[in-house]
This record gives structure tokens, sequence and C-alpha cells, in this order.
């Protein structure tokens, strides 16, 4: 059985169509990269995922059940921006989501089971590169380093599904890549299920294993809104030639210049 | 060059901003010397040396009647009533802003009344405070929160959902419950901009507990202020509104130096 199923699913705002007829089969332990131009879906689609939106119509499966219709600790996330806690420094944000497993009501802990819990803590940061860092605030970090925060919090939940939305949309191209090897490192290491929305084609092309492309399929130039995306190539990575990336291109520019006309 | 982009050194940034003082005090001197010149009983401008004087006698000679240094009497009993009233308003804003801005049902319930309450004015409602809670210290404190509270609530309230929705989104995939979000979340960020909210509103609770005590008391700052009226004592008022002005600009100053010493995270540009 296939680990999360996507069945005829739509998703419209009042007359407007955001995706349409949305079939996919994930198995556990995929990398998927999730493309397209933007307003085509892609972050609705993930909040989906999340539990943060409902789908009008169709089927959302884990397991064979619907999915939780709001975020819990199975699903972790890393936004672009904003994803660690400000008044927290490095190593209290990555304890926070034990502490919070553990103690329902002081969400707070202390002794022994802290000291255990930090061993956690400091092999995760370890794991990320941050150790130098652990005393350290989040706004004395620099973006890259914010954002393997932001992953170091989520992945220690041990997540079965990690969702990161942009994230690393607004770093540098060189750290960028830095953070492709970490986070290919990571997701080797816990065999995780991991979903990506991504701006970036190239991104979408060298990372995980399969890469989804949104896309409109029709177009109505008098009313961009009518008609919704849905996932127009499904490849496994690898499979992917120069060819195929011009026109996965071509095709993505072109609706991201129609939703802007 | 245009004037915006001119800038005052250091030292000169000093002495532009000590000048306004100097102007006043010099203003004031000229104009109080030429009345004492006329009159020197004169009441309305004292010099310096009434001032002085009067001070001597309210701050460090036993009242003869009561035997007590009624400066000392008035500051402590005002600040007393000050520091109850804001704390109270301080910590109701905290828990109904909390409330309000972090659960969706609590906000559509107490929302709308906090707004109300906020629009009344009140010192319209003194007289009813007098009459439910006598002339004693609960009426004058309860001014100072009605007068404050509600206004802090919705800057609390506020200030809570500024937080980006990110974080409320992440510490769900944390596993956090309501609770969890409200204690490991919400209070711990919101509670350096309760010291703000708390800074602002202690102009008002000056201005409510100045009132209070002008109406009905029997000692405190501005019951002294206006009982002295009766005899013109300007050598009494002047230096009991400078004093006023010192302890406000004390307050102030520690608030902010506890902000920065408690939350180093939030004043280094960390929110």
């Amino acid at each position: 059985m296939s680990f999360i199923t996507v069945n005829n699913l739509w998703k419209e705002y009042g007359d407007q169509v955001i995706l349409e007829n949305l079939n996919l089969s994930v198995k556990q332990g995929e990398f998927c990269t999730l493309v397209g131009a933007s307003g085509c879906g892609k972050s609705t689609f993930l909040k989906m995922l999340l539990g943060q939106e409902t789908q009008t119509r169709g089927e959302l499966l884990l397991e064979g059940e619907a999915f939780p219709g709001e975020p819990d600790r199975n699903r972790g996330i890393v936004f672009q921006r904003y994803s660690v806690f400000p008044h927290l420094t490095v190593r209290q944000n990555v304890l926070m989501g034990l502490e919070l497993e553990q103690k329902p009501w002081l969400g707070k802990l202390f002794g022994g089971a802290r000291k255990v819990a930090l061993e956690k803590v400091d092999d995760m940061l370890e794991s990320v590169g941050l150790s130098p860092s652990a005393n350290k605030w989040p706004h004395e970090l620099s973006g890259g380093m914010q954002q393997r925060l932001a992953i170091a919090q989520s992945l220690i939940m041990r997540p079965r599904v990690l969702l990161l939305d942009e994230p690393f949309g607004a770093l540098d191209p060189g750290i960028r890549g830095d953070m492709h090897d970490l986070l290919l490192k990571l997701w080797q290491e816990t065999g995780t299920t991991i979903f990506m929305v991504t701006h970036d084609l190239k991104e979408g092309f060298y990372l995980g294993t399969r890469l989804l492309v949104f896309d409109k399929v029709r177009n109505d130039p008098h009313d961009p809104q009518a008609f919704g995306a849905t996932i127009t190539y499904d490849l496994p990575i690898g499979q992917t030639d120069r060819k195929l990336f011009e026109d996965i291109h071509q095709s993505v520019s072109e609706t991201a210049r129609n939703q802007a006309a | 060059m245009r004037m915006i982009n001119h800038h005052p050194g250091r030292v000169s940034a000093t002495l532009l901003g000590l000048l306004p003082f100097l102007l006043i005090m010099l203003i004031y001197s000229l104009a109080s010397q030429e009345r004492l010149a006329d009159n020197p009983n004169d009441k309305l401008l004292p010099g310096l040396e009434q001032m002085t004087a009067a001070v001597d006698r309210m701050a460090f000679q036993e009242d003869r009647r009561s035997g007590d240094y009624l400066m000392w009497q008035d500051t402590t009993a005002s600040l007393a009533r000050l520091g109850m009233g804001v704390g109270i308003a301080a910590s109701l804003a905290l828990m109904v802003g909390i409330l309000n801005g972090v659960l969706p049902l609590v906000r559509a319930n107490l929302a709308p009344l906090v707004s109300a309450l906020s629009m009344v004015p009140p010192l319209a409602i003194l007289p009813i405070l007098f009459i439910v809670f006598g002339l004693g210290e609960l009426s004058k404190v309860m001014l100072i929160v009605i007068g404050t509270a509600p206004i802090m609530m919705r800057d609390v309230a506020q200030r809570v959902r500024e937080l980006p929705g990110e974080q409320l989104i992440k510490i769900q995939t944390l596993g956090a419950n309501s609770w969890q979000v409200i204690t490991r979340m919400a209070l711990p960020q919101v509670l350096p901009r309760l010291i703000d909210a708390v800074r602002l509103s202690l102009g008002p609770a000056w201005l409510f507990l100045i009132a209070a005590e002008a109406i009905a008391s029997t000692e405190g700052l501005g019951y002294r202020i206006f009982l002295v009226r009766r005899y013109l004592a300007m050598d009494v008022i002047l230096p009991y509104v400078i004093w006023i002005t010192i302890l406000a600009i004390v307050i102030d100053q520690c608030l902010r130096l506890a902000n920065r010493r408690l939350f180093p995270w939030y004043n280094a540009g960390g929110h």
C-alpha cells in the first residue's frame, strides 16, 4: 500500500480553481520536489499535507486514513523564514519539541530527563553543523544557519513526513549547495518522506527521488483563475535530460507569464 | 546641503537638547525677579529661595500638626496606588490579551467587549467608582485599572497576533497543545512587549491617579497639589510637579533597563 495517496483532489476558493484533478501515490521514504510557477498550487498542496488547508473535493490519505485536520508532530515543516523561535537559544529551540512531548503541562524538562534530552539535541546539532553556535540566539545566526536550525528542530521529532516550503529561497547560491548536501545526508540517515516546494527548477532536478511539476494544462486568457493546476510531469530523478528540462522550463515560464498578464 | 542631511555632533546635540530647558528657566527667573521686585510677597512666581524653603518645610521637617514628613508620605501613598493600579492592570492585560490573541473562540467572545470598554472615558465613571467602592484606596486603584487595562489588553492581543503565523504552525508540528502554545510561545514573546505597553500606559496612569487624589483623598501628591492651590502656594506646587516628573522618568527608565536585561533577544532585533 502506498504511504500517501491522492485521489482526484480539487481545491477551490469560491470560483477560483487552484488545483484540479490531482492524482498521486507516494511511497514511504521518497523525496519529492514540487516545482511550478507561482500561484500553481504547490504551496497549497503542501498546506493540505500539513493539515493547514482541506481539499474541496477528492481524497488525501495517509496509509489509507484521511489526513488529520490540523498540524501534528508527525509532520514537520520548515518555512522560508520565521520557522525558529527568537526567544530561545539554538539549543533550546531544538529541545523544545522533546519538552513539549514529555511534559504536557509544564512544557519544560528538568534534571536528569533534561540531560538525556540535551544529549539528543547536541547530537542533532552536530549533524547539522551547529554545535559551535549551540548557545547563540537565532538572530545572531546567518540565514543558512537559521534554516539548519529549523531543520534540526523538526527532525529531532522524527516526523514521518518532512515538508519544506521553499526552504532555501532566501539563501545565497553557494550556501544553497551546502544545504542541499546536508538535506540529502539527513534524508538518507533518517529515511523520512520529504516534500519540498521550490521555485528553482534546477534544484528540483538535482535533489530527491521524484520531481512533480505543477502546471496549468488549460488557460483562459480572459480569466486566468478559471482553471486550476495539476501535476503535468511526474519524473523519477535520473531519467531527466537537457531536452526535458527545457520543455518543462518553457511550459512553466509560459504559465507564469499568463498568470501575471 | 539640504536641512535633512545636517546632523549634529555629540556635543552640539547635548547642548541643543539642554537649550530649551535653560531658556525656560531663564525666562521664569526673569519674570519671577520682576514680580518679586514689585511685591516681595508675590505668590504667583516664587523664586528659587522660596521654593527651596517650601521643599525643606515639606520634605525635611515634621509637620507641626501630624508629625509626619508630608512630601515622603505623599510620595509613598501615591506610588503605592500607582504601583497597585498599574500592576493589576498589566496582569489583567496579560491574561485577557493572550487568551484573546491565541484562542479564536475567546476572541470572538471578548474582543468586542474590550474594544467597547477601552472607549469609555474613565473619568466619566469616577463617580460610579466612588459610589461603588467608597472614597478609600480601592476606588483610586480601580480608576487606574479601568483607565489603563483595556488599552493594554488590546495592545497585548495585537502583539500576540503579530507573531509570525509560521511560528504557530511550527510549534503545532512539534506536538504542542493549546496550553503549551500559550506558555512556550505566546507568553515569553509577549512579556517584553507588555513592558513596553506599561511604559506607554504610565502617562495615563499618573493622570488618573492625580485626578482621583484631587477629588477624594487625605494624602498623596495629587491631593497635596490641589490642597495648597487654595492658598496659591506655587512654591509647593512647582516643586511637586517637578518631583512627579522626576519619578515618572525614573520609573520609565527602570522599566526600559529591566526590559533590556531580562529579554536580550528582544532588544537585539530578535523579533
